[in-house]
């Protein structure tokens, strides 16, 4: 598998370390309640087909990417930056 | 005092050749990570220029003005090797020191990029990285720099305390490539 790191170019998976689902880029308000963080820290969706994660290039530029791939084909779509993505909020 | 002793990073570990390879220690003198400050990008490169007759590198590229040279060095920052850096770079940037943090050496010779393919997943091929190009990569599984300084030539550099590891790895992937000719 290669990702297309948005600074780096193609790159083969070894340099990045898997981060989670990209959902953890929205974090509830600190008042958003107890369910809410519940879901946000501990409940994730499996899903069989396209998904957003985040991947960390470690072994590279060290940026922080959102990756858009396919769970079932393997089919990688394309990567942010995810200060991109977040427009710089942490 | 005591007088101490200033030992290389790779101190009585190169230069060692196999084949048509040969790996040697680069003291590369200062080096300072450069990271500018938020929205100081532009006049970073302008404040570089004139310290240093060098704009800041685009990524996975190199500068090079006499023995002074600046690597992209990652997201958002860069590497000034050579040359102390002027003190007006910091109104634009934080400056790290990295002298003796980084051992740093050449592998050099008609099949070096062969041995470096054993080591590293980087697409090493001219059209995509030709001389003066430099990427934040893999090596044997450590964090590197690598930067092609010539034809046949390859600046490697990774932490100063991986300094064995990475001549030993060096080593069996020489002695591998020699030993398929
Ligand atoms: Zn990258």
């Amino acid at each position: 598998m290669r990702i297309p790191c948005p600074i780096c170019g193609n790159r083969d998976s070894r340099e990045f370390d898997y981060m989670g689902h990209a959902l953890t880029l929205d974090r509830p308000a600190p008042d958003a309640g107890l369910g809410a963080w519940d879901d946000y820290l501990h409940n994730r969706e499996n899903p069989a087909g396209p998904t957003r994660d985040l991947w960390f290039h470690g072994l590279g530029c060290g940026a922080w990417l959102v990756v858009s791939r396919d769970t079932v084909t393997h089919e990688v779509f394309g990567a942010e930056l995810a200060r991109d993505v977040t427009g710089g909020r942490a | 005092m005591a007088e101490l002793t200033a030992k290389t990073p790779c101190a009585g570990l190169l230069p060692i050749s196999a084949g048509r390879v040969t790996v040697t220690e680069v003291d590369p003198g200062p080096m300072t990570a450069i990271a500018p400050f938020k929205g100081k990008e532009k006049t970073l490169a302008g404040a570089l220029d004139r310290a240093h007759g060098l704009g800041g590198p685009a990524p996975g590229q190199t500068r090079v003005k006499g023995h002074v040279r600046i690597l992209w060095f990652g997201h958002a920052h860069a590497l000034l090797v050579g040359v102390a850096p002027k003190p007006t770079l910091a109104r634009h940037a934080a400056l790290t020191d990295q002298g003796d943090a980084w051992a740093v050496v050449q592998v050099e010779g008609a099949e070096a990029r062969d041995v470096l393919a054993r080591l590293t997943p980087l697409d090493l091929r001219d059209a995509v990285f030709a001389v003066d190009a430099t990427a934040r990569t893999e090596l044997a599984h450590m964090q590197a720099a690598i930067t092609r300084v010539g034809a046949q030539a390859w600046q490697m550099m990774v932490f100063r305390s991986m300094a064995t590891t990475l001549v030993h790895d060096l080593d069996a992937a020489m002695r591998g490539v020699a030993a398929r000719r």
